[in-house]
């Protein structure tokens, strides 16, 4: 007994005696990382001259337009996962939300296509929810049915509804809808004030190639500049979630039915209602982010998702189970996609070095930490990656395509300890089973 | 033998119900779209009824079945490896790109095909074992991911080394002669069995037979095979009673790697001869359903793959009666979506049957004691140890 407390005691000065300057660094975690990030990319912007528009406005602003479906689909994931419930079918609510979204977004115009997408990824909720919740199905059995069913309903819909229809609808692709508008900050990046055209500060100041300064006026730069309708609805609603999971006691009780439902049901919460609540938020989140992709568009085409649903699921481990860092995870997995689009396939080389400088860094901090395996590990990737920047003059597409997954995986092999998952994500819960 | 019949006879009653209810949902579906139901059941009926079309069903029912009994072998120790289709496509491009840089006699090429294709499955799946046992990496997540990896990879390879020049779409080179497959249909005609020309019976589906037979012998008859189903029902006994779970892993994870890299071979190497962008690229995905839709066992897989593939040769006889093929994938996923559900429910009732009863022998039994005899009678704590695991 008393060497628990004596132990307990040690951990308890300890984590006092740590000065709280390092807990006070971690309230601004985000901004740090996200300056961090920039100074890498500025370093290589500096050093190799061929990547000199790493950082133009017009790379963050494709990086955020890729980026926002998967970052509200990933909250999406967020919601389900912290109630309890794991979601696999992410995939299939957003596809579920592409084709009602070409649906109403051709009837109707495309902020009615937002909300069809929102009702069809919901539809597509409620499926994994009766199945997980009331029916008891294994979370990831019911997630893959449901990635499975939904292209088959969405092929269904497409032959009866589309096919033949409007100007240019067929069994593949519903006809085309209206585009949303775009809009762009005035005196900061040059939007319209009335009939003025303000000047565009931040973009003036990124072309200067100031040392991080253009950086970070490109960051924002791109952020607001030309930003769909769409893209800024997504922007719009990931404060309020925070607020409503963090601050709020409906957030609390919803996060509480994830860690242990048996102790939330017995202070009175509704488990299985909280769950099906945050399930059908879940499936119009993703369905939302399949609206995205088909308004941007300006139509649903048949097999538009493309993988992106099981790329918010990487976003939501990713980003530890947390907001901010599913935002930062969705935009660091398009970044590359964006700099290939943007610069036709000629940059993303520079982007290696990018990852060789990552992993000299977390090989330092390994060292500092003495875990001398893991810092030899991390060396050999630095040394790998340089190689591979050295060596090769272009890197192929398709290879750009699988560098979210890459970042995943190794982000999962470093830091598995400190993933904190909710704690009973994946388990059924039966009403009374406390 | 008769542990098979009389499991088969407790599932067939909940497959028949989500079929029907299957049935009935695309039913609604088509005649909200206004289109009458039995006509179009009955076309896909004519499609399938008839030699060509068994035949087909047949030569398509194969590679799902072997894909899916790899992924039932993790499924059974409750390994998720939802990365079945990028080991599928690994191993069918690296297959096709090996095969076709050597020259070797007729079996011992294929021989060798099956080979490469098995150990770049297992690689890619081998990585998921790996990090799960050394990092607690968990598999769903890391096989998705080596999954969009592999996609990448694979189409860089394809694209950049294994293409063969001359061509617009990208393929690798052609297989020689010795690398194919043969057909069943000589075989058949010796036995007084004549099939229509135009659709020759593939000999892959005598593979997916032995892979079939040799998962039902690994699985139920032997120590490997109980040792793994022990993990999956409760890995805290089996690690107990001396099963190593890391080694459990990496093996089932290499085993089902390799058979899913091995599933693309029917269509190697009896249709396609290559591999390139006209190769399927959903199998992996679609044998995860099969594999839940047949519970993990080898008969259930090979009804749920017959019964897949059955539906697809259907939906092929639609457009004649100007009814949407694609009715056909709806009737596919609301099988298998009602068919996890009913099984879910079903297990439910039963485990709770089996406490019921358990909990009326241990009242019973208490109330022996008391009357005098001592504590529970040898029979009925047999019996109560029977009622409890069902």
């Amino acid at each position: 007994m008393s060497s628990t407390a004596l132990s307990f005691d040690t951990v308890a000065t300890e984590s006092v005696a740590t000065p709280s300057a390092l807990a006070r660094l971690k309230r601004f975690q985000t901004p740090i990382i996200l300056l961090g990030a920039l100074l890498l990319l500025a370093i290589t912007r500096t050093f190799t001259p061929e990547a000199s528009g790493l950082t133009e406005p017009l790379i963050f602003s494709t990086a955020l337009l890729l980026a926002a479906p998967i970052a509200i689909t990933g909250l999406g994931g967020i919601i389900s996962e912290r109630a309890g419930i794991v979601n696999i079918g992410l995939q299939g609510m957003m596809v579920m939300g592409t084709c009602f979204a070409g649906l109403l977004g051709w009837h109707y115009g495309p902020w009615m296509g937002l909300v069809g997408g929102v009702i069809g990824g919901a539809l597509a909720g409620a499926l994994h929810a009766m199945a997980t919740i009331t029916f008891g199905v294994n979370h990831t059995v019911s997630g893959v049915a449901i990635n499975l069913l939904t292209p088959g309903i969405c092929r269904y819909m497409a032959s009866v509804l589309f096919a033949g229809k409007g100007d240019d609808g067929s069994v593949t692709n519903s006809p085309t809808m209206v585009a949303l508008t775009k809009y762009t900050l005035p005196v900061l990046s040059g939007g319209h004030i009335g009939s003025w055209q303000s000047p565009d500060v931040l973009g003036r100041i990124a072309e200067k190639k100031w040392f991080l300064i253009s950086d970070v006026a490109g960051l924002f730069g791109g952020f607001t500049k030309e930003i769909s309708a769409a893209t800024l609805v997504v922007l719009i609603i990931f404060p309020i979630a925070a607020y409503l999971l963090w601050r709020t006691p409906w957030g609390l009780r919803l996060r509480s039915c994830g860690e242990k439902p048996a102790a939330a049901e017995s202070l009175g919460i509704n488990v299985i209602r909280t769950q099906w609540t945050a399930v059908l938020l879940s499936g119009s989140l993703a369905g939302l982010g399949g609206a995205c992709l088909a308004v941007d568009v300006g139509r649903y085409i048949q097999g538009q998702v493309d993988l992106r649903g099981f790329l918010a699921l990487a976003c939501v481990v990713f980003g530890n189970w947390k907001l901010g860092g599913v935002l930062a995870g969705s935009l660091v997995f398009e970044y590359p996609d964006a700099v290939r689009l943007v610069t036709f396939g000629k940059e993303p080389r520079s982007l290696v070095f990018v990852g060789a400088l990552a992993f000299a860094l977390l090989a330092i901090w390994s060292y500092s930490r003495k875990n001398i395996r893991e810092g030899l590990v991390v060396t050999g990737l630095t040394a790998a990656a340089l190689a591979w920047f050295t060596f090769s003059k272009n890197i192929d597409a398709k290879l750009t395509a699988t560098f979210p997954y890459l970042i995943t995986l190794l982000v999962l092999v470093f830091s598995s300890q400190r993933q904190r998952p909710p704690a009973s994500a994946g388990i059924t819960f039966r009403k009374g089973s406390s | 033998m008769k542990r098979v019949v009389s499991s088969l006879k407790q599932q067939l009653g909940p497959t028949m119900l989500a079929f029907a209810i299957a049935l009935a949902i695309a039913s609604l579906a088509l005649i909200i779209s206004g289109h009458n139901p039995l006509r179009a059941y009955g076309a896909m009926w004519d499609n399938l009824n008839g030699t060509s079309g068994i035949i087909t069903v047949i030569n398509e029912m194969a590679p799902l079945y072997v894909a899916a009994c790899a992924l039932a072998l993790g499924f059974k120790m409750n390994l998720f490896n939802i990365g079945a289709n990028g080991q599928f496509i690994f191993g069918a491009l690296m297959g096709a790109a090996a095969g076709a840089e050597v020259s070797l006699p007729g079996p011992l090429h294929v021989l060798f095909i099956f080979v490469v294709a098995a150990i770049s499955g297992a690689f890619l799946a081998g990585i998921a074992g790996v990090l799960k046992v050394t990092r607690g990496v968990n598999e769903v997540v890391s096989t998705i991911m080596l999954n969009g990896i592999a996609g990448g990879v694979g189409g860089y390879l394809l694209r950049v080394y294994f293409r063969e020049l001359g061509d617009q779409a990208a393929h690798t080179k052609t297989l020689a002669n010795s690398a194919h497959l043969p057909n069943l249909d000589r075989v058949l005609s010796a036995v007084g069995f004549h099939i229509p020309k135009n659709t020759p019976l593939f000999s892959f589906p005598l593979f997916a037979l032995l892979v079939g037979i040799a998962f039902y012998v690994l699985i139920y008859r032997s120590r490997f095979g109980f040792d793994l189903r022990a993990s999956g029902i409760n890995p805290s006994a089996a690690r107990s009673s001396g099963v190593s779970p890391k080694r459990m892993i990496i093996i089932t994870m290499l085993m089902s790697g390799g058979l899913a890299g091995l599933s693309g071979m029917s269509t190697l190497l009896q249709k396609q001869y290559e591999y390139g962008d006209r190769f399927p690229t959903q199998l992996g995905f679609t044998a995860i359903g099969i594999a839940l839709l047949g519970q993990n066992h080898p008969v259930g897989i090979a009804f749920a793959a017959a019964v897949w593939a059955g539906i697809e040769q259907g939906a092929r006889g639609l457009p004649i009666v100007k009814v949407p093929s694609e009715i056909g994938t709806i009737l596919q996923g609301s099988l298998l979506f009602v068919a996890v559900i009913v099984y879910a429910v079903t297990l439910r009732s039963s485990q709770a049957k089996a406490i019921e009863s358990a909990s009326k022998r241990m009242a019973a039994g208490a109330g022996d004691s008391s009357s005098g005899s001592s504590g529970l009678s040898g029979g009925s704590r047999a019996s109560l140890v029977a009622g409890v695991t069902p």
